[in-house]
């Protein structure tokens, strides 16, 4: 006996190439929405995650644009501004603080990076602190520094990497024509770590003239302190900002959440062609077969049995064409975010497409409700069809 | 059937007019008739004389503007009113079987998957055993898994004859049913429906030119612009 579904099924097959060409569309849409929404669960978590491993909840930084400081907690930027060193004293004071550690950031133009040269960052840490408060940074090879205002600096991973060293190699400094020792090689953490190049405090100072300078402190606040009045606290000393973890966070999701926009947009107008293909497609074959809805309806179908015929027939369509779409997405993931990377001014390291069961069942129930709103229309013009006129459109 | 006076159709002072403009067209005018249970009759005319307009109404595909209509002693028009279209669906469902020029198969269905489409709507006990029989009757059963494509227009007529019969139908309309078939065809049409008229005593109203096809019916009933000229 053939059922409903395997009648439906069939007659997609009648013509495959319009069939195929749907599925793609709907497939598309889908693998849009599934990107999307991986995007949108992964970017966060790979921004909490970058801000977890910063070590600290709190810049403070001289004061300036809060993007610049946002990305100079983030990459190292460049336009630095800088503050005195003696803040750290009165910023360890406070009773909500735990553990401070000022910090120096330089940059240098190394004509032999790259094909037309780059800029190298060093970052001067506080032998005594910064270990401490990045105590999940693993080494490599070797270890932090031997003294406070030893020529000595511990690579990234990457940093190493391109810069081809390892433990025990010299490194110059271009422009200052200094030579450090690298001491250590940290383990590759997918964090903006991996990129730089650390000093002692004392030696960024001393090489770069800036002594008694600092670009920021890090903070790392008590577990029960209360973080708004100690932020109100620091608002108060002369020519700094605090640039609190929060912020950051919030500065960086405003700034993607234009690029969202756009893509929610993209996703959007995806999903309308997506549902205008599919109300052409079985349209134009409810219009085909009108004689063959005319002798169904003879043998004694009803508009409802002609109906659901029809709408079976779009949501296998649809149904299909989210399974491909769901399989691109999770397929394309990888590449999306290499995309994505590009489009955006800041991405967080790590996975930044998450797919998992939850987001394919949601997409699922898009699809789903793709084919039920599209096929109402053909559908119902099916349904309503009278056999003789049905049967007389290819007599005329 | 109509057990009280044994007629599967009757038909008083039926008419259909369609209005083009200001003209008045009458394709079916006045017929009055009756039909036997397990009688064969053949309506013969030229083009545009109302056969097809008739054997419609008939069939309950069509309204006719006038007139009344019973079937099996069910009355299905009475001066013009009609039952609703889903009571109209459940009569086509159960009194009738339609055989088309055109065979109307889907292409994509194997000969058994066309024949037991009617069931995809609705479902009949014994439904595999009465296919099985009436592809057999209609020496199809060999081609029972072939696709359309695959077999002669013979052939896809017989499928078409297959699906009108399989919800066992007391009534067989068959509206030209040869006319895309060549002589030979024609003829081995002509002969299924005289053998399904006599071993299943099933009523047949047939719509022809051929007038050897015709010539096999019991009653030949002649129309003339919608009239019915001669043969009462």
């Amino acid at each position: 006996m053939i059922n409903i579904f395997q009648v439906a099924y069939k007659n997609l097959l009648r013509k495959k190439s319009r069939s195929g060409l749907t599925i793609i569309g709907i497939a598309l849409a889908a693998w849009v929405l599934v990107s999307l929404l991986g995007f949108n669960r992964g970017y966060e978590s790979a921004l909490n995650k970058d801000i977890d491993n910063l070590g600290f909840q709190m810049l403070v930084t001289a004061k300036g644009c809060p993007y610049e400081a946002a990305t100079l907690m983030l990459k190292g930027g460049t336009g630095l501004r800088y503050m005195k060193e003696e803040i750290t004293d009165i910023v360890r004071k406070e009773p909500e603080v735990d553990e401070v550690t000022p910090m120096l950031m330089q940059a240098t133009f190394d004509p032999n990076k790259g094909e037309s040269g780059g800029y190298n960052a060093y970052l001067g840490v506080d032998p005594n602190t910064f270990p401490k408060m990045k105590s999940f940074l693993e080494f490599k090879q070797g270890k932090w520094f031997t003294e406070p205002e030893a020529y000595e600096t511990v690579m990234g991973y990457e940093a190493a990497e391109l810069e081809q060293r390892e433990a025990g190699d010299m490194l110059l400094i271009p422009e200052k024509n200094v030579e450090l020792r690298v001491v250590g090689v940290l383990k590759r953490t997918g964090t903006q770590d991996d990129g730089t190049i650390f000093l002692p405090l004392k030696t960024v100072q001393k090489i770069f003239g800036m002594k008694d300078e600092l670009t920021g402190i890090g903070i790392k606040v008590k577990k029960d302190a209360d973080i708004t009045k100690f932020e109100e606290k620091m608002y108060k000393l002369p020519d700094v900002q605090v640039v609190s973890l929060s912020q950051v966070k919030q500065t960086i999701m405003t700034l993607v959440s234009t690029a969202k926009v756009m893509v929610f947009s993209i996703a959007l107008i995806a999903i309308l062609i997506a549902v205008v293909g599919v109300i052409n497609t079985i349209l134009m074959s409810v219009m085909e077969r009108l004689q063959e809805i005319g002798i169904l309806k003879s043998m004694g179908a009803t508009a409802w049995d002609i109906f659901k015929l029809i709408w079976l027939e779009t949501l296998i369509l649809c149904i299909t064409g989210g399974i491909f779409g769901t399989a691109l997405a999770m397929a394309t993931a990888k590449a999306t975010e290499v995309l994505i990377r590009q489009l955006l001014p800041y991405a967080p390291s790590g996975g930044l497409v998450q797919i998992n069961l939850s987001l394919v069942l949601l997409t699922f129930v898009v699809v789903i409700l793709i084919g039920l709103i599209s096929g109402v229309y053909p559908s119902w013009k099916a349904g309503r069809i009278r056999p003789l006129e049905a049967i007389r459109s290819q007599v005329e | 059937m109509n057990e009280k006076n044994g007629l599967a159709i009757e038909a008083s002072n039926l008419s259909k007019i369609y209005h083009r403009g200001s003209e008045n067209i009458a394709a079916v005018d006045d017929v009055t008739l009756s039909v036997k249970d397990g009688e064969y009759v053949a309506f013969i005319g030229p083009s545009g004389s109302g056969k097809t307009t008739l054997i419609n109404i008939l069939g309950c595909l069509d309204n006719p503007t006038s007139g009344k209509l019973v079937l099996a002693g069910r009355k299905i028009v009475d001066h013009g009113e009609h039952l609703a279209e889903g009571k109209l669906t459940k009569i086509r469902r159960e009194i009738f079987g339609y055989v088309f020029q055109k065979f109307y198969l889907i292409p994509t269905l194997t000969v058994i998957e066309n024949v037991m489409l009617p069931f995809t709507f609705y479902k009949k006990p014994g439904a595999d055993g009465e296919v099985d029989r009436i592809l057999k009757l209609l020496g199809i059963d060999h081609r029972k898994n072939h696709l359309p494509g695959q077999i002669s227009g013979g052939e896809m007529q017989r499928v078409a004859i297959a699906r009108a019969l399989v919800n066992k139908p007391t009534i067989l309309l068959a509206d030209e049913p040869t006319g895309n078939l060549d002589t030979k065809r024609s003829k081995e049409i002509g002969e299924i429906l005289r053998e399904l008229n006599e071993k299943e005593r099933l009523t047949i109203i047939l719509v022809t030119h051929n007038p050897s096809l015709a010539g096999m019916a019991h009653r030949v009933i002649e129309l003339r612009d919608g009239k019915i000229y001669d043969g009462k």
